[in-house]
């Protein structure tokens, strides 16, 4: 069995709630642990808000989530049509940030592996990033 | 929304909203400043008694008021953190930069 979705949705950080609390709803039929379903949440958040402050740089846009179950387990994509990102492997370290002055961590690609069993980053500077994860559940729904 | 600040002989403790992420972190970053600079605060202790959920921005958040706090000599702990929001704490290495005191129905177990 395999079941597909994907939302659509402007680039503002109001909609980061609601962009992690869809992807999580939508996993729920898979039956998920509590702690999976965290981590879910917590790399979706990571993904979107990127899209939203690197992506799009605050300016607006469209920020496409998608998520499939498939064989006991989560692939998740989100993806923007912002300004792309320069050095994937340079992002992806933890601390680094090009936005020092707005205090981000520098976490987010980190929280995103950490919480999540794979991770795949495309981007082309100036068309956009593509943020692949896969998280495979312990409890195997209908899915 | 709204956020609680309790302000007592130089202790400033705030209440972390539910969810604090890049949304919510923007607002509490202003506020908080705000007080830490009109205030002689020597103490600011961030109570996460109703938080059920941080990301990364959250950390950004704490790391910024801990430097700012250090600048000018106070100290900064977290309390009443919940499992999630200790896991984050443990992952991002924020434990090592903040007192983390134990939560209220734990103290007892000590």
């Amino acid at each position: 069995m395999r079941n597909e979705m994907e939302v659509i949705f402007d680039a503002q950080s109001v909609n980061e709630g609601f962009a992690r609390v869809t992807a999580a709803a939508f996993a729920a039929q898979m039956n998920p642990t509590v702690d999976e379903l965290e981590d879910i949440r917590t790399a979706v958040s990571e993904a979107v808000t990127n899209a939203i402050i690197h992506g799009y740089e605050e300016q607006g846009g469209k920020v496409y989530l998608s998520c499939i179950l498939q064989d006991g387990a989560i692939h998740i994509t989100v993806r923007d049509e912002g300004r792309g990102i320069d050095d994937i492997e340079k992002a992806k370290e933890p601390f680094f940030t090009t936005k020092p002055e707005l205090e981000r961590s520098g976490m987010g690609f980190a929280f995103m592996e950490a919480f999540m069993d794979e991770l795949e980053v495309e981007s082309e500077p100036g068309r956009g990033t593509c943020v692949t994860m896969c998280k495979y559940l312990q409890k195997k729904g209908d899915c | 929304m709204e956020y609680k600040y309790e302000l007592r002989n130089g202790c400033l403790t705030i209440q972390v909203p539910r969810e604090l992420d890049h949304h919510c972190a923007t607002q509490l970053r202003a506020e908080a400043d705000l007080l830490i600079e009109s205030y002689r605060i020597n103490r600011l202790v961030f109570d996460f008694a109703g938080t059920e959920f941080m990301d990364s921005s959250g950390i950004g958040v704490l790391i910024g008021r801990c430097k700012n706090m250090r600048y000018s000599g106070g100290s900064v702990e977290a309390q009443n953190l919940n499992e999630r929001v200790q896991k984050i704490f443990v992952v991002s290495g924020l434990h090592k930069m903040i007192t983390v005191r134990p939560r209220e129905d734990e103290k007892g177990a000590e």
